[in-house]
């Protein structure tokens, strides 16, 4: 028993409690207290991160206390390397949020000066975010289904709250979707959560316990698809897909932050481990029509960002986009594939992170999310058409920027994936490629259009970063580029865990395997 | 012949052991100038030379550490760190180290040779400029990516340098990117060569596949030295990530408009280094997949030919000096890969090419710079004319330079081409044939660049006044013509090059003698004589008018580069538009409407959405009661409470 991971989700929600507490009017003080719980927790978490040995159990900081024990439903945590390398990147991304969000819930002042305040407090706002946290961290950390199956849904209220009452024009209708479609798919995971502790028999909900316990290949394809497809509108996938750009357009930037770049993730993370390895015989038997899926999601969202003239719905697009390339990454059968799909995982949070906050810079600066109503920032504005390009360029999957690793892993693992023979995964590799030049016509037209050319009238009045904004962007910029060259720490951490997933489905796990068969 | 080729040893210690240094130093000048921003203005470009001359230096003392090793231990590779490690207990998948031999130290020569003239050229001619401190940083920047992509010893590093290079180009055309024409033609630029990584790209996939590597040590060991579909494949897929980079056809549309960035910029990126970075793909990757009479080799070598036409004609017609000197630089890499399509008796002479075309190209490039600088930018050669007796220094240089590229005997590039022709005729007749058609165009259109430049009546602006520009600027170009006169003689003459170069590309099995005057050779002089002739009748002797004159379909077919963007935009753009015009409404209207309409049929209707959206806490709650009955009551059907 290990009290690290209680530890760290207590944490941010005591911290939660005592900003909900805070008296009236007392809204700096608010925002300081979030700061120091959230790097508190970044801290714990790093010396957590520390002792986790890569070679050492799967599981490691396990601890289970007995909740609902008539069903024997636990309250079990662990982490193996793809959940502690998930829980990193929420840790650090959140101090990165509330220092972005420093404002967010201040309410915005309009072109005749008036000011217009959310539904709801200041405080309320930064209250949530730890309460999120902790869901964020809980989540990857479960080992009970069913409490895992908790989070999944209890995230989805704070999150909720924040674009519903702190978000654009459109915020209640893209509130209402994004629960709407999270809870139908919710529901669907609860019917094949019960199922499966139904079927198995074996009165417990613990993960480890469950792997290999359905046998019937019938029953796993149902069971499958419950999980599948919850987790598929969280990632969310095409064509279910479509509640995203809503919901990230009309959040405030770092919620659109936490949004795209952690919750997101329960989806892709869930079918990394739970579609997989409790349902290896169907996760096999539907690769292709995953595969299908996941590629269509990489070109139709990289060609309908194409056309986006909102810069946030089009940063949403992309991110379908990259989302197809993990889902690929994880259903590829590969070794490499799958580790980098883990790796596009924490390396998405960090590139789709830095642009999500550098757009709402902008933004912030103009009111408006239209790239048309910019142009020329870079000539009033250096220091935020910098971050915007590096960001961007991230983004792109620039080589010597962490994405290229992950994107470049996902693909060459997809392409000499043993699992179809030949042919088909050869084929979606290929087609996968091509959005390396959608991802730059996305990506520089819109530099184009917004950062370069003549500078606009209202852009000319435009301060550039201050230095609040810098330390925002500034980390996520030194982690892209670090990692961009030394991903190591990372898969050092990653690949044991995918080893012991691809195990558990039996399929080769080699890199060694998948190669040198060709000639 | 193959065989010829040394195996690579692994090194430490020494120069070579550090020579990490070379990139080191322009990445850490890049940073600083970046990160500390305008607190380095002052400085900043002194900073970037002595960086640039710092990765001299030491490319110098690799240099002088590698040829102290026999012939056969001439390929030192230096690990530098795991890149991306393998599954438990697997060697990694990538390894990131150096590989200097005799190929990959001639390019990190040339990249900080004449790259730090470009440097010092670049103080007087930014001078100007209130952003000259980022103008160094992107240099600098430039030079480590592309000391990277020649020294990496595997794919995956080469990748990075690759595509380093692409965007310090990017950064580099769109310096001025308050002028659209100077944004889009970078972000063209990118786009444009994001085709051909692709190609890469997917190239990679099969090597690593294929072989399980991307190491060019494990590839020596592995790759049989035979064709078949897959190595042809391989090929095929590299042969486009060069056209890319290289401006080849069909890739080449970029290269003009790239000529917006600032002049040293083309002159380093566009003319002396970057270009030739798919010529370093294709001779690097020669021994595994352009074997000599391959099928590969062979679209290499008909790619480059069919590229050295194109530049040639477009450089006809062009009256903007830079897209003129663009043209030919399209031109002459073409027959460097024509060379590099030849195998090893065309690879020294492709490289030679290279270094020397490097010099004599730079030159110019640096020359029209300095013509503009003294011509308040102007770039249209229609406005200028008898500078000559103004610009002394840089017409000499210029003139020199001219004199090597169009091949008069004894510079530079009378060698070193007329070696690419002479090989390409006995290999490829056909193809050497078209070179020394080539050669005659070249001869022509050069020529017409220095009549209207320097010779005939004055037709300047009425508010310019032309003025020779500063020593900074000046020295440079003196150097790279004294380069642009020797250089050739001294690499080919005793065939010094391809014994340098044999133990990392090999060397035909009989090594070539230089013949002043074998056929190919003379038809060539004959014919850059005729085309030299033709210039002078047209634009020497007679006055050139200023406002450019209506064409003949020929004209207009060169001045439109060959309709190359005519044709990209009807076969891809428009229909690219239409597609992502059809794709978002498909998204907004049919995906979405679907969706929501069946949530709206679960619903009710769509009144009953919009009341839930007034009412929904109470609506959730409700849900997850459902929820937990439905659990309980699955739990109460097992019957185990």
């Amino acid at each position: 028993m290990s009290p690290w991971l209680p530890i760290l989700m207590a944490v941010p929600v005591v911290g939660a409690i005592v900003v909900a507490l805070l008296p009236k009017g007392s809204d700096k003080l608010a925002k300081q207290v979030t700061l120091a719980v959230s790097l508190l927790v970044l801290v714990l978490t790093g010396v957590m991160a520390a002792g986790f040995k890569p070679s050492g159990e799967r599981f490691q900081f396990t601890a289970a206390y007995d909740w609902i024990p008539s069903f024997g439903v636990k309250f079990g945590v662990g982490v193996d390397g793809v959940a502690l390398v998930l829980i990193a990147l929420s840790v650090v991304l959140v101090p990165i949020v509330v220092l972005a969000s420093w404002h967010d819930a201040d309410g915005v002042k309009t072109a005749d000066g008036t000011l217009i305040t959310p539904k709801r407090s200041v405080k309320t706002y930064f209250s949530l975010l730890l309460v999120l946290e902790t869901m964020m961290i809980g989540v990857f950390a479960a080992t009970d289904i069913f409490l895992f199956y908790v989070f999944f849904e209890a995230m989805l209220i704070p999150m909720y709250f924040m674009i519903g009452s702190y978000g654009g024009a459109q915020r209640s209708y893209a509130a209402v979707k994004f629960l709407l479609y999270s809870l139908f798919g919710g529901l669907l995971m609860l019917v094949a959560v019960i199922g499966l502790y139904v079927v198995a028999g074996s009165k417990t909900f613990m993960f480890p316990e469950l792997v290999g316990a359905i046998q019937d290949p019938t029953t796993q394809k149902w069971l499958f698809g419950g999980f599948f497809i919850a987790f598929a509108i969280k990632a969310p996938l095409w064509p279910v897909h479509t509640w995203l750009p809503d919901a990230a357009a009309q959040a405030p930037a770092g919620a659109a932050v936490l949004l795209v770049g952690v919750l997101d993730k329960v989806g892709t993370f869930g079918m990394l481990r739970f579609c997989l390895e409790l349902f290896p015989d169907a996760a096999k038997a539907f690769t292709m029509p995953i595969v299908v899926l996941a590629v269509i999601s990489i070109i139709y969202g990289a060609i309908v960002a194409i056309g986006q003239t909102d810069m946030k719905r089009l940063i949403a697009y992309t991110s379908i986009s990259h989302f197809g390339f993990i889902v690929l990454g994880v259903f590829a059968m590969s070794a490499t594939a799958q580790s980098g799909a883990a790796l596009y995982m924490v390396n998405h949070g960090f590139a789709t992170g830095a642009l999500f906050l550098a757009a709402g810079f902008l933004i912030a600066r103009r009111g408006s999310p239209f790239i048309g109503d910019y142009g020329g920032v870079q000539k009033v504005a250096p220091l935020l058409a910098g971050f915007f390009l590096v960001a961007g360029l991230a983004g792109l999957s620039l080589p010597g920027l962490s994405s290229f690793v992950s994107e470049f892993m996902v693909m060459i693992g997809t392409y000499s994936s043993a699992a179809h023979g030949s042919g088909a995964l050869t084929v979606a590799a290929v087609i996968a490629a091509l959005a390396v030049i959608l991802a730059a016509v996305y990506i520089l037209w819109m530099i184009q259009r917004a950062m370069n050319g003549p500078t606009a009238e209202p852009v000319k009045l435009f301060k550039d970063l201050n230095a609040r904004e810098v330390w925002v962007l500034a980390p996520l910029i030194a982690l892209i580029i670090g990692f961009g060259f030394f991903p190591k720490p990372l898969l050092d951490v990653i690949n044991p865990s995918v080893h012991q997933t691809l195990t558990n489905v039996q399929v080769p796990t080699s890199t060694i395997a998948e190669k040198g068969t060709g000639q | 012949m193959e065989s010829q080729i040394a195996e690579i040893t692994q090194h430490t210690g020494g120069v070579i052991g550090v020579s990490w240094l070379m990139i080191a130093f322009p990445l850490l000048g890049a940073f600083i100038l970046l990160v500390f921003n305008r607190f380095t203005n002052r400085w900043g470009h002194l900073l970037g030379v002595a960086m640039s001359l710092a990765s001299f230096v030491v490319a110098v003392l690799a240099f002088f550490e590698l040829i102290g090793f026999g012939e056969e231990a001439r390929r030192r590779a230096v690990h530098l760190f795991e890149f991306i490690p393998g599954m438990p207990g697997e060697p990694p998948m990538v390894d990131m180290g150096l590989l200097i031999d005799p190929l990959s130290i001639s390019f990190a020569l040339l990249i900080t040779g004449v790259g730090s003239l470009i440097h010092i050229y670049s103080i007087g001619y930014m001078s100007h400029d209130e952003h000259r401190r980022r103008f160094f940083a992107y240099l600098n920047l430039f030079v480590a990516a592309m000391l990277l992509l020649v020294l990496a010893d595997n794919y995956v590093g080469l990748f990075i340098g690759w595509e380093g290079v692409g965007l310090a180009s990017y950064l580099l055309i769109g310096f001025w990117q308050f002028k659209p024409s100077a944004a889009v033609a970078a972000k063209k630029a990118f786009v444009v060569n994001r085709v051909g990584d692709f190609g890469l790209l997917v190239g990679m996939f099969v090597i690593w596949t294929t072989f399980g590597t991307l190491a060019f040590k494990d590839l020596a060991a592995q790759t049989s030295g035979v064709e078949n579909g897959t190595t042809l494949a391989i090929g095929l897929l590299l042969l486009l990530g060069a056209c890319g980079k290289s401006a080849q056809l069909p890739l080449q549309s970029w290269l003009l408009d790239a000529m917006e960035g600032p002049t040293p910029v083309s002159a380093l990126i566009h003319a002396a280094t970057m270009v030739t970075a798919g010529v370093y793909l294709v001779v690097r990757s020669g021994a595994f997949f352009f074997h000599e009479g391959s099928g590969a080799a062979l679209a290499v070598a008909i790619v480059g030919a069919a590229t050295l036409l194109a530049g040639a004609i477009i450089g006809c017609a062009k009256d903007d000096i830079k897209k003129g000197l663009a043209g030919s630089t399209m031109s002459q890499i073409g027959y460097m890969m024509l060379g590099a399509g030849l195998g090893p008796a065309g690879y020294a002479f492709a490289i030679g090419h290279l270094i020397t075309h490097g010099f004599f190209k730079a030159d110019m490039f640096l020359g029209a710079g300095s013509v503009m600088h003294g011509m308040n930018d102007e770039v249209d050669m229609r406005k200028y004319g008898a500078l000559r007796k103004v610009m002394p220094v840089t017409f000499i240089t210029f003139f020199i330079g001219y004199l090597a590229i169009i091949g008069f005997p004894l510079l530079s590039g009378y060698f070193t081409k007329d070696g690419i022709i002479e090989t390409a005729v006995h290999h490829q007749p056909v193809l050497g044939w078209l070179a020394v058609l080539g050669a005659g165009i070249t001869g022509f259109y050069m020529s017409r660049m220095v009549f209207m430049t320097f010779f005939g009546q004055k037709r300047w602006a009425d508010d310019a006044h032309p003025h020779e520009s500063p020593a900074v600027m000046t020295w440079p170009l003196i150097i790279l013509s004294i380069g642009s006169i020797f250089l050739g003689g001294y690499l080919i003459l005793s065939n010094t090059l391809m014994l340098f170069l044999s133990p990392a590309v090999g060397r035909p099995a009989e090594l070539p003698e230089f013949h002043f005057t074998s056929v190919p050779g003379l038809a060539t002089l004959a014919l850059v004589a005729v085309g030299a002739a033709f210039a002078w009748m047209r634009y020497g002797r007679v006055e050139v008018p200023a406002v450019q004159p209506r064409g003949n379909f020929l004209t207009t077919f060169a001045r439109r580069d060959l309709y190359g963007d005519a044709l990209n935009e009807s076969l891809f753009m428009r229909p690219g538009q239409w597609l992502t015009r059809i794709a978002v409404f498909f998204d907004n209207r049919g995906v979405d409407g679907l969706v929501n309409g069946l949530a709206a049929g679960i619903g009710g209707s769509s009144g009953r959405l919009r009341r839930i959206q007034t009412g929904f806490a109470r609506t959730y709650a409700l849900s997850i009661l459902i929820g937990a009955a439905l659990l309980t009551g699955a739990l109460l059907l097992v019957g185990n409470i």
